[in-house]
């Protein structure tokens, strides 16, 4: 079996899990629950088996780097990190109602992995400008940051729609976090997955720096990175120091998830150096 | 006291933060979706005059250097400083204080408390307990009530100042930059194999920039991956003072050279002497082309003639081709030979079209209501053979940034600054123990500046282990 096959089976699972765990959310019952929870984490082990696996596979063919490289890679590398992130918030803060907003976008990324006939998962070789050690270090910690914000967004989607009857005791409404938890809950993402965009940023600019002899150049993918930056330190200062909460917040949220989602596939129809994370 | 100044009481507000942040993202979007420092004849076909001026006024075809973008940068970082500053003094004071105090009355306000009881006396937890926060906490106090015994204990109090150290560090990254901009320069040379340069021609102006050494070019030498894609550009450089060789080293992309606060960078390489061939590819006399209107999707192959219009199919107006060009440029970039013609469209402006013989998608990139491409062409992908007798030349990025050092201390200081930031807090706690017969009453209440949540979850953490009394 190789590594595609393997990362296709990982679509499904997913998809099982997410199914599950809307359905132990609105019928109120814990055997999906308990059933998504362990498909997510057989999900996630076998999503990295599935990336050590391509990996491999790519010294096999004499090109030898870290699946990091194109689309396909990434998607998987971003289904991955979103479920360990949620993984860790069902763990720590003891609910699973929060996966049935963060599985589905793991399990909307493998799909388009799979199925999607513009990305391609052969795996090719490093063009000059990606071989460099600075590949590995910016990719991760850029998606462990997209990968919090997606979590983020999922949060603040739950809020906005607990926010239509927060009161109510009974129904899918009453079954999800309180308004404050939720509001915390995205916060806490947000500073992390801040912390880690900062990281990749600064990587990045690091690299390009080592490679190109210019850390900044206005490249449309490093200043989009750098809007979706401003978007949530937008958020961080508006509620750190404003008192913003909330549905500003939440609504915030998904703004500055919108940048992260233009910075990782809208960029690639605009003219730039980052071309190559394309297809 | 408060400074009442007018222009600080405007720099103060975070409201101002929050408008430029925003300001910030949504004009840095314009730059990305207009191709910047293009040429202008490409603007003005795509805009046609009047956009084409107003966007020339207001320099957004160079945008992130014009003066209202580097005003919006200034104005943040201004609002930074004087942000940092006016409430600098009052954490200042909280961090050093003069007599450091336990107030009771703060953790009595916290709602959520929830006592436990153990089988032990107070004298007995006293030592306990002593010990147990000793080893969590940095600095403690305890105070002996007629029942019992109050402690308090906190820590991290310094993390208050996490905040300015990010600013501090985006502040960094401005002055390293500003540095960079006087002091450094960025520059470019080709050098042919076996030649040398001791001056790099300057980016964004025509100046030549004396480098203080000479830069020979031994080798340059390209290497494909057996699908054809390019695995390594390397050229083997040689830097000469006073005719002396002083330093030795092949560089390729991701790995330059640096000589004397000077960086030397692989990126580009090109033939010496192009070959000519391609104006021999097509005959004057018979010329088609290919017209593929989007809406229907057909494709219509029509004779054409320099200087003759031909009706484009579907009535979209005419097509005359003007010249050929042997080797036709695109924004610097030699694409080999070309027709050009003027599209004349029903409705709005004629525009000149570049037709590259050997790449038929071209035209498709100015994303009008019909591609045309010449026809019967072989359609070859770019991909450039090494041959023998052909001479190299390696295309150098020249650099001097005497800024980076500054940027990169902001860099770690500004990710070190975040996980103080967000991720460490001041901790306080006050543990209560009053006796209740033989038992002792115990009640535990945190506090902190940030995670409230948190750090509720840490002290019933630490409900248990007290509780437990082993």
């Amino acid at each position: 079996m190789n590594s595609s096959q393997l990362l296709s089976l990982v679509t499904f699972i997913y998809g099982f899990s997410a199914t599950f765990y809307i359905a132990a959310w609105i019928f109120k019952k814990t055997l999906p629950a308990t059933l998504a929870k362990w498909a997510a984490i057989a999900g996630v082990v076998i999503n990295a088996a599935g990336f050590l696996l391509r990996w491999r596979e790519s010294y096999a063919l004499g090109y030898g780097h870290a699946p990091l490289s194109n689309m396909y890679e990434s998607l998987v590398f971003f289904a991955l990190t979103i479920v360990v992130i949620y993984l860790f918030i069902e763990i720590r803060y003891k609910t699973t109602v929060v996966g049935a907003f963060a599985t589905p976008i793991a399990f909307l990324a493998m799909a388009y992995a799979s199925l999607s006939p513009n990305v391609s998962d052969k795996i090719q070789p490093l063009i000059p400008a990606l071989k460099s050690n600075w590949l590995i270090a910016h990719v991760v910690t850029c998606f462990f940051g997209y990968a919090a914000f997606a979590v983020a967004f999922g949060i603040s989607i739950m809020y906005l729609i607990k926010n239509r009857a927060p009161d109510k005791e009974t129904g899918i409404l009453a079954r999800l976090p309180g308004l404050n938890e939720l509001d915390e809950l995205t916060h806490q993402m947000v500073m992390f997955g801040f912390l880690f965009l900062s990281i990749g940023i600064i990587t990045g600019a690091v690299w390009a720096n080592s490679a190109w002899g210019t850390y900044w150049s206005w490249d449309p993918k490093e200043t989009w990175s750098l809007i979706t930056w401003f978007v949530y330190a937008t958020l961080l200062h508006a509620r750190m120091m404003r008192g913003w909460y909330g549905k500003k917040i939440a609504y915030l949220s998904i703004l500055g998830f919108g940048a992260v989602m233009f910075t990782y596939f809208g960029v690639n129809y605009l003219p730039g150096l980052h071309s190559y994370g394309a297809s | 006291m408060k400074n009442t100044n007018p222009v600080w009481k405007f720099f103060v507000s975070v409201k101002l933060t929050v408008f430029l942040l925003l300001s910030l993202a949504a004009t840095s979007v314009i730059g990305t979706l207009i191709p910047q420092n293009a040429d202008p004849e490409i603007y003005f076909h795509r805009f046609g005059p009047f956009l084409f001026r107003l966007f020339d006024v207001l320099d957004i075809y160079d945008m992130y250097q014009a003066w209202w973008f580097q005003l919006l940068l200034f104005l943040l970082i201004a609002n930074i400083v004087v942000c940092s500053i006016d409430r600098l003094s009052a954490t200042w004071k909280l961090v050093f204080p003069k007599k450091l105090t336990f107030n009771p009355s703060k953790f009595e306000k916290q709602k959520e408390k929830k006592p436990f009881y153990v089988n032990e006396s107070p004298s007995d937890l006293e030592s306990k307990y002593t010990a147990f926060v000793a080893k969590k906490f940095s600095r403690q106090h305890m105070d002996k009530t007629e029942e019992g015994f109050v402690l308090f204990a906190e820590k991290w109090r310094w993390t208050r100042l996490g905040v300015y150290i990010v600013h501090f560090s985006v502040i960094m990254l401005i002055v390293g930059a500003i540095i960079g901009s006087l002091f450094g320069f960025k520059a470019f040379v080709n050098i042919p194999e076996g030649e040398s340069v001791d001056h790099a021609r300057l980016r964004n102006s025509s100046q030549v920039q004396p480098l203080g050494f000479t830069i020979r070019n031994d080798d340059f030498d390209i290497s494909f991956y057996d699908t054809g894609a390019p695995k390594e550009f390397r050229s083997s450089l040689t830097i000469l003072e006073n005719g002396q060789e002083v330093f030795k080293k092949d560089i390729i992309v991701n790995d330059p050279l640096r000589y004397k606060g000077i960086s030397i960078f692989m990126a580009s390489y090109g033939e010496m002497a192009p070959e000519r061939k391609s104006a021999n590819d097509i005959s004057m006399e018979n010329i088609h082309l290919n017209f593929t209107i989007n809406a229907s999707g057909m494709v219509y192959k029509r004779k054409a003639e320099i200087g003759k219009p031909v009706a484009i199919p579907e009535g979209h107006g005419t097509f005359t081709l003007t010249a050929f060009e042997p080797e036709a440029d695109f924004r610097g970039q030699n694409i080999g030979a070309a027709l050009i013609g003027t599209l004349t469209p029903v409705q709005g402006d004629a525009v000149d079209i570049l037709l590259p013989l050997h790449f038929p998608n071209f035209d498709k990139m100015r994303r009008g209501e019909v591609v045309i491409s010449v026809a019967d062409q072989k359609q070859e992908t770019f991909s450039p053979i090494k041959k023998k007798d052909v001479r190299y030349y390696s295309g150098l990025e020249v650099n001097k940034d005497p800024g980076v050092w500054v940027v990169y201390s902001g860099f770690i200081i500004m990710i070190v600054g975040c996980y103080i930031t967000f991720f460490m807090s001041h901790q306080q706690i006050c543990i209560q123990v009053t006796r209740k017969n033989s038992k002792s009453r115990v009640l535990i209440v945190g506090i902190a500046n940030k995670n409230k949540i948190g750090m509720q979850r840490r002290m019933e953490k630490m409900a248990e282990r007290l509780a437990d009394s082993r």
